[in-house]
């Protein structure tokens, strides 16, 4: 039985480095260089057989130690269990501390203008992968295509207030409601779509609403991008160091000094409030026929119909939700950035959400900070290393899904916790 | 109640009904018996709208429903419980409940609705809030008719209710059944492939082959059919 399992092993592994062989061979093996004008091959054969060894290492290992039953290492239950038990137990405190600990984070002494924006942008992708998290956790559907609704709210938001001059309170709600619309329009061709080729048409509705944005000279200056965004003031309160004639800004009304740090954490409570509003919402929601409409169309399509669920108005409205929370996402994003482009909003922005959202544990709320954190913090250290960062980022998802195959956070907590079992029958 | 006409449905290129002939009456209880792909399933599910009949009417008091969705259906009365049962494993059994009522004026009367279901199957009330995939199985299909009983049908579709539980489950469930009828008076159609137990419960029977009604009669002549004990009653059917 041993043997035999060991035997199993070194088959899977050796099979394992073929692989890698057949695919880093000719992406990394084999690298043109140009050489007095003329592209030559530049063999790089050695790095190619570090790569093979460390893939069939790996497996190697993966399998001894994590795969293999017989051995009680479990690491995957153990570790996993307990963090998912950690959070069950104490989840209330948790959360609270959490909202505690950010709602204090701009003043404490170690908090600087660097880890503000750090904050500032990992609290965005919570937003967005709570707000995608309707989609994907509750209603099931996958879509890769998300980053297209916090194009739509961006530039919603940016044309409204730079043409009209509205304010940020009002523009909001507007860019909310064009990317409902977006959601609406991508999901009526995609009703009948599920798994795989829901994923496929999302992601094309991704890239067709960027190249929208890229070609649309007129509307969206293309490549070029919209500059001069308002800034979002406070109630009506500038952040200005030099107020004009007259007029009132934030530290003159306040009587403080002028910092930038002030518009900083406004930015911050702003999109900390925002976050919170979204995941309240999909709390609350999950305990309306609607949110429970789209769990139920998660687990059983037919069992719904059935039951006399419309499966078209469901998806179209956790569509349509979901989406509303991206544009205002994208409308946060684009008061923050004060220039918006087409090159803001590539497929590697959806792949983030999503990668979020599912190695959150698909449907978990705490999944998402969680993952949030790690992901965007892996990416924040190797900034300086830009050519690895990918690596660690691709490095990070695979040790997740082997260590957590169905996400940080594997089981979703149920809406209503489980009473004691008592034995039954 | 129930007038089925000529319907034919298809699957691609497959015909799984061949134009399909039954009657229920109102307060009746009918079974229709038949061996594992007959197309019983496919008769239900043509009925409540899940799957499209290619041709032939099907008339539910008096109303054309072939070309109406499920939702629709569901809200003139007639309610289905699915082949397998179909809980929301994850959602917990009050949920699986709230959603069957979500098809009667939107749940107004969940808690009255619930109660008359927990007197039906009072194991349901203790498992409220446990998750229904954690349920046996006899538990779950209480729970898949007490979740269809919640859009207060007229008419409730059973789909092989006995299908992979223990005896004395079934029994406790056919009793379910017969009370849900004489007692709610809701019309019962009943698919069965337990022959025996479905014939003795049913006011009439009809025997579906291959996509076609080749008999029909009461339980108790059913019962006695010589034809039906060979196929369906002796070893045959029985599961
Ligand atoms: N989704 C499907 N796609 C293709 N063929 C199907 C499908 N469902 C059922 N069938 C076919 O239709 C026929 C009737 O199936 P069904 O109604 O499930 O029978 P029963 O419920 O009597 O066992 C069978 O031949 C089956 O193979
Ligand atoms: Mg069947």
């Amino acid at each position: 039985m041993r043997k035999n399992f060991l035997y199993l092993s070194i088959k899977d592994s050796l099979f394992t480095g073929l692989i890698a062989l057949a695919l880093f061979g000719p992406i990394v093996g084999l690298r043109t260089v140009a050489k007095n004008e003329v592209l030559v091959v530049s063999p790089k054969w050695f790095i190619v057989l570090v790569i093979v060894i460390v893939c069939a290492l790996g497996r190697f290992l993966t399998n001894l130690y994590i795969y293999n039953r017989d051995q009680k290492f479990g690491i995957q239950s153990t570790i996993g269990k307990s963090i998912t038990n950690f959070l069950d137990t104490k989840g209330t405190q948790i959360a609270l501390s959490a909202i505690i600990f950010s709602v204090i984070f701009p003043f404490l002494p170690f908090t600087d203008r660097y880890l503000m924006d750090i904050a500032i942008m990992m609290l965005t992708y919570i937003m967005l992968g709570w707000g995608l998290n309707i989609v994907i956790g509750l209603a099931g559907l996958l879509d890769l295509g998300y980053v297209a609704f916090y194009a739509v709210g961006a530039y919603s938001y940016a044309l409204f207030a730079i043409h009209f001059g509205w304010s940020f309170w009002i523009c909001l709600p507007i860019a909310g409601i064009f990317a409902a619309m977006f959601g609406v329009l991508l999901g009526f061709p995609v009703l009948r779509l599920r798994g795989d080729y829901l994923a496929i048409v999302t992601l094309a509705f991704g890239e067709m609403i960027r190249i929208l944005l890229l070609n649309w000279y007129q509307l969206t200056k293309g490549p070029d991008g919209l500059t001069g965004i308002p800034r979002p003031s406070f109630f009506g309160l500038p952040f200005k160091s030099f107020p004009d004639e007259g007029e009132q800004t934030f530290h003159t009304f306040f009587g403080l000094e002028y910092s930038p740090m002030q518009r900083i954490i406004f930015l911050y409570y702003l999109i900390l409030v925002l976050a919170l509003i979204t995941n309240l919402f999909t709390i609350k929601i999950r305990r309306l026929p609607i949110g429970r409409a789209w769990e139920a169309l998660r687990e059983d399509e037919i069992a719904c119909k059935s039951l006399g669920v419309n499966p078209r108005n469901t998806k179209l409205t956790a569509f349509a939700i979901g989406a509303m929370f991206g544009g205002f996402a994208g409308s946060f994003f684009a008061t923050r950035q004060a220039f918006i482009s087409p090159e803001s909003f590539t497929f590697i922005e959806s792949a983030i959400i999503v990668a979020i959202v599912v190695l959150g544990g698909m449907g978990s709320q705490t999944g998402v900070v969680l993952a949030t954190v790690f992901l965007i913090g892996l990416i924040e250290v190797f900034r300086d290393f830009e050519s690895y960062r990918m690596i660690a980022f691709g490095g990070a998802m695979v040790l997740i899904m082997i260590f957590r195959p169905r996400g940080i956070l594997a089981t979703r907590k149920p809406t209503i916790t489980l009473q004691k079992k008592e034995a039954t029958k | 109640m129930l007038l089925i006409s000529k319907v034919e449905t298809f699957y691609g290129n497959i015909q799984a009904l061949r134009g399909v002939d039954v009657k229920v009456n109102s307060g009746e209880i009918v079974t229709l018996i038949g061996s594992n792909g007959a197309g019983k399933s496919t008769l239900l599910m043509t009925i409540s709208g899940v799957n499209k009949a290619s041709t032939g009417e099907i008339l539910f008091d008096d109303q054309h429903i072939e070309n109406l969705p499920p939702h629709e259906i569901v809200n003139l009365g007639i309610s289905q419980v699915p082949e397998g049962r179909r809980i929301f494993s994850r959602l917990s059994v009050e949920d699986n409940l709230r959603l069957g009522a979500s098809a009667y004026e939107k749940g107004k009367n969940f808690d009255t609705d619930a109660k008359d279901v927990y007197d039906l199957f009072p194991v349901l009330k203790d498992r409220l809030n446990q998750r229904g995939g954690t349920l046996s199985g006899g538990e779950q299909q209480m729970l898949a008719i007490g979740r269809a009983m919640m859009a207060r049908p007229k008419m409730l579709l059973l789909d092989e209710p006995s299908l992979g539980i223990a005896p004395k489950l079934v029994n406790q469930i056919f009793v379910a059944i017969k009370n849900i009828n004489k007692e709610k008076k809701v019309t019962i159609f009943l698919v069965e492939q337990n022959a025996k137990k479905a014939l003795e419960l049913a006011d009439r029977g009809y025997v579906l082959v291959n996509g076609n009604v080749t008999l029909e009669g009461t339980g108790q002549d059913l019962l006695k059919n010589k034809d039906i004990q060979a196929a369906y009653l002796e070893g045959g059917g029985k599961k």
